[in-house]
């Protein structure tokens, strides 16, 4: 192995020397918090609000209500009318976009740098003064729909990924698709969007990321001059919502019209903020790591080139998440061999990290990937602000983004087989699997639920 | 704005390690306001400029014939490597799916290296490698810190793959089984069932017309003799040019490219493509599928890339359905009604007539309306043209945006391909804004008039009743 420790070696230095970035933290009175960082490679600037708001804050019956909102959020104010704020940042020569997930509500500017006042100008505006128009609703509300036709109705895998969430987790919000149950979206009102703003839209739920080629003490003076007059709201108390313990084994069949298997297993994990020992979440880190960080990773070496079992797979865990989590395994087989076959071999896989230590030159490999990449991603500055944004909201510190590769490189093999021992067990395990019916093109899927926005 | 068009894009191109980051499995629990850009590739080359200086794009040839394009970029320490090839799927010659197989495989083993010894090796050193084709092009890429001691033992292994690929025949049984298995998954798709079908009906015989993902048939008749021709015929240093952009020297990169390039055996540059026939007559196609929406396509041949219309043309389209919500087709479609969540029209440049598309997704009850007034929507502004208050938006659109378009090593890593593989000239960037700036209303109307023929358009609709 002394060639490979060489190697980590040498990533180290390579990356020790560049490490350094320069970000800076501010609050405004209003307790809206700002987060700048400097990257003057090129005269641009990306600005991001991001507001503590997702499906994860949701309840039954107005599921998709903060996404919808988010949508609602480009319908104008009495300054800006609808469709004002796109066609000002498209004339400054900007991007936009906005999105929502369970955690986060965020919507961002890509500007040449001088114009970075007419993003704060129109967020500012937004914040607080949106119309929300019944007329604007009812439309896009429709494209709201046709949106979840497009991303989940039509597409096997993605149903059945929503519906092992809802069979995974009982009492937690994790159970709520983002983009809301059709059922809810058919029947959420304007006022259900209007109430969800008031409640949460405000300075002191907000974090606003500036990365780019800008001064810090400039972006605060103009972000005090914008959002600085806004006043602070005060906000319903946060409720932990907790997942009940699992007690066993879950296990859910999706049958719908599709040409391929495809199967969901889902262990319940904790994540940085909920867990007691942080090392805890980097172990899972490196854990996934070593199941798919790459193609030299055990999952496409064994499974996809090795036994050939499987045509596609992959392992996902994301330590950033507000509430505890799953770490996934999913993937598709081979011909000729089944959903079960499949299933055996990633539990053979699991079993092995939970009976043996993983070998340090895995362990290495899988550093190394994390130590480059953490230079590799300061090429964007989108995904810079991503990072920051991300976990500022879900209540980490900004710097844990920064500390990330540290963390990684502490991780030892030990402490990996005791997270799978700890957390990847049977009774904490979800499993889906969606069942192919044929494809009869006269026929819709009749399980879909957008069943009833065809026939309306 | 960019997403739309990059979405198609994506469609089009097949990348082989395209492994989901840390952003792309965001995009499972994220819903975007319009589709989510950042976690599309912007291979597409959709420019401008305002007062930021282009980036220096230094050109010279390896000693076997190679072309180098180079930038460097001190800033972070970074190299960024493309080894780009005539050898996309537009030279499968009746074997759809021949240059994806051939370009997939490289990794899978090289000089007795099998592919765990391969990947194990990128990836102990920090490196990120990856390859994929489109009609046009294939390509490896490789993504290194810039220390020489890294940055050399990958290089050298991406020489490797290049110049002596093994094409384990045990890889080649497993790999076109998984593409046929992805096949299998295209059809539950009704986006990419219409996508086949359109550029099916756009091209006839032409070799654009076939899917680069390839068919059932013809992947279960190809040979692994088949792919070692392709190898040896198109992975040739004069047909290939390289990209690079990081942290190094013109000495630095002088010996990067003969590093990864310079033992290609010199070989012949491909042919050209044959030229795209214009369309005789409309054509309309309809297709059943189970599906909650209907997925309807519109278009027919557009422009090549160096198209003496290109500038008024992308700015004609900029109006039309290029630009995101503040477009024409997004304000009647989406915006005033409610039909679509996205809803576009683009034109993608080629080696040959790329397609011309205007493109939505509807509820299977509303695809009559919707597409009625994709046509007429399309039928307005062929008839009176961008008013002047829509030509300034655009240009303003178009070149104040200029600096994001060049504002990391990957996306100029991307142009540098783009230029190098089309020939464009090397001030392209340079004189981008320029040439969107000069074009004049009368300019784009006129452009797009003469080549959008609407008794000419195939109109592709898959979905259910």
């Amino acid at each position: 192995m002394p060639r490979i420790l060489g190697l980590a070696v040498l990533l180290l230095l390579a990356v020790t020397a560049h490490a350094e970035t320069s970000t800076h933290e501010y609050k405004l009175d209003n307790g809206m918090k700002l987060i700048v960082r400097e990257d003057h490679r090129a005269p641009v600037v990306i600005s991001q609000v991001w507001y503590k708001i997702g499906s994860n804050y949701e309840h039954d019956g107005i599921t998709g209500v903060s996404h919808a909102l988010e949508h609602m959020m480009f319908k104008g104010t009495q300054a800006h009318p609808s469709g004002e704020f796109s066609r000002i940042i498209a004339e400054n020569g900007g991007r936009e976009n906005a999105f929502t997930g369970r955690d986060y509500t965020a919507y961002y500017q890509e500007l040449e740098k001088s114009r970075l006042p007419v993003s704060f100008e129109l967020e500012a505006d937004r914040m607080r003064n949106l119309l929300l128009p019944p007329a604007e609703f009812a439309k896009e509300i429709k494209v709201v729909m046709e949106e979840r036709r497009l991303r989940t109705e039509d597409d096997p895998q993605s149903l059945t990924y929503e519906q092992f969430l809802a069979a995974a987790f009982l009492s937690s919000p994790n159970r709520i698709p983002v983009i809301g149950w059709m059922d809810d979206l058919e029947n959420l009102h304007v006022t259900d969007v209007h109430d969800w703003y008031q409640l949460w839209y405000s300075p002191n739920n907000a974090t606003l990321v500036v990365v780019g080629d800008v001064q810090p003490e400039a972006v605060y003076a103009l972000a005090k001059r914008y959002f600085g007059p806004l006043k602070a709201e005060s906000l319903p108390p946060s409720k932990p919502r907790n997942e009940v313990p699992q007690l066993g084994q879950r296990r859910i069949t999706v049958k719908v019209p599709a040409q391929l298997p495809y199967l969901i297993m889902g262990y319940k994990t904790p994540v940085l903020r909920t867990v007691s020992e942080p090392w805890e979440a980097y172990a899972l880190e490196v854990l996934t790591g070593i199941l798919d960080g790459g193609q030299s990773a055990r999952l496409p070496s064994r499974l996809v080139r090795g036994a050939q079992v499987a045509a596609e797979v992959d392992a996902g865990y994301d330590l950033y998440d507000r509430l505890d989590n799953l770490l996934l395994l999913d993937g598709t087989p081979t011909q000729g061999h089944s959903i079960a076959d499949l299933e055996k071999a990633l539990r053979a896989e699991v079993q092995q990290l939970r009976e043996a230590p993983v070998s340090s030159a895995e362990l290495e490999r899988v550093k190394a990937q994390v130590v480059a990449n953490a230079v590799y991603q300061r090429d964007s500055i989108f995904y810079q602000a991503m990072q920051l944004g991300r976990v500022e909201t879900v209540g980490l510190d900004w710097r844990v983004v920064d500390e990330y590769p540290e963390r990684i490189r502490a991780v030892t093999a030990a402490q990996v087989q005791q997270v799978a021992k700890k957390y990847l067990i049977d009774d904490g395990l979800t499993v889906a699997e969606l069942v192919p019916l044929p494809i009869d093109p006269k026929h819709p899927p009749r399980s879909s639920a957008g069943g009833h926005g065809d026939v309306r | 704005m960019f997403a739309n068009t990059n979405s198609q894009r994506k469609d089009a191109m097949v990348a082989k390690n395209a492994k989901e980051d840390w952003v792309m499995k965001l995009f499972r629990v994220v819903q975007c306001h319009h589709l989510c850009a950042f976690v599309l590739t912007t291979f597409f080359l959709a420019q401008s400029t305002v007062a930021t200086a282009a980036p220096d794009i230094q050109h010279w040839q390896t000693r076997n014939g190679v072309r180098v394009f180079f930038v460097s970029a001190a800033e972070l320490p970074i190299v960024d490597v493309r080894v780009v090839f005539a050898a996309g799927s537009a030279r499968d010659d009746g074997k759809p799916g021949l240059a994806q197989l051939s370009n997939g495989l490289l990794s899978e083993g090289a000089d007795g290296l099998d592919a765990d010894a391969i990947a194990q090796r990128f990836e102990g050193l920090g490196a990120q490698f990856g390859s994929g084709i489109d009609r046009d092009m294939a390509w490896l890429s490789l993504r290194s810190l810039s220390d020489t001691k890294l940055a050399t033992p990958a290089l050298e292994l991406l020489a490797k793959l290049l110049r002596h690929p093994d094409f384990p025949a045990q890889a080649f049984d497993r790999e076109r089984q998984r593409m046929l298995i992805a096949l299998q998954e295209q059809e539950e798709k009704p986006e990419q069932i219409a996508e086949n079908a359109f550029y099916k009906a756009l091209y006839g015989n032409h070799p654009y017309a076939t899917p680069p993902e390839g068919t059932v048939d013809s992947l279960k008749a190809l040979a692994r003799a088949d792919v070692q021709g392709f190898h040896k015929q198109y992975y040739v240093a004069h047909n290939a040019l390289i990209a690079i952009v990081g942290a190094l020297d013109r000495k630095g990169a002088e010996q990067l490219a003969e590093t990864v390039a310079g033992n290609l055996p010199e070989g012949a540059a491909a042919p050209a493509l044959p030229v795209v026939k214009d369309l005789a007559t409309a054509q309309d196609i309809r297709k059943q599928h189970p599906s909650t929406q209907t997925h309807i396509y519109v278009g027919q041949p557009g422009m090549a890339r160096g198209d003496a219309d290109y500038f008024a043309l992308y700015v004609a389209n900029h109006v039309l359905g290029g630009s995101g919500l503040v477009s024409r087709l997004s304000d009647e479609i989406r915006e005033k009604r409610g039909l679509s969540y996205s809803v576009y029209s683009y034109f993608f440049p080629m080696a040959q007539k790329g397609p011309f598309l205007m493109g939505l997704q509807t509820r299977n009850d509303q695809a009559d309306e919707a597409q009625r007034l994709l046509r007429e929507t399309l039928a307005k502004y062929l008839a009176e043209g961008p008013d002047d208050k829509e030509l300034t938006a655009a240009k303003r659109n178009i070149t104040g945006g200029f600096p994001l378009r060049i504002d990391s090593n990957s996306k100029i890593l991307e142009y540098l391909s783009v230029i190098g593989y089309y020939h464009l000239p090397l001030d392209y960037l340079d004189t981008f804004s320029k040439n969107i700036e000069a074009i004049t209303r009368e300019q784009a109307h006129a452009a797009f008039k003469q080549r959008v023929q609407t008794d000419k358009l195939v109109s592709v609709r898959v979905g259910g009743p």
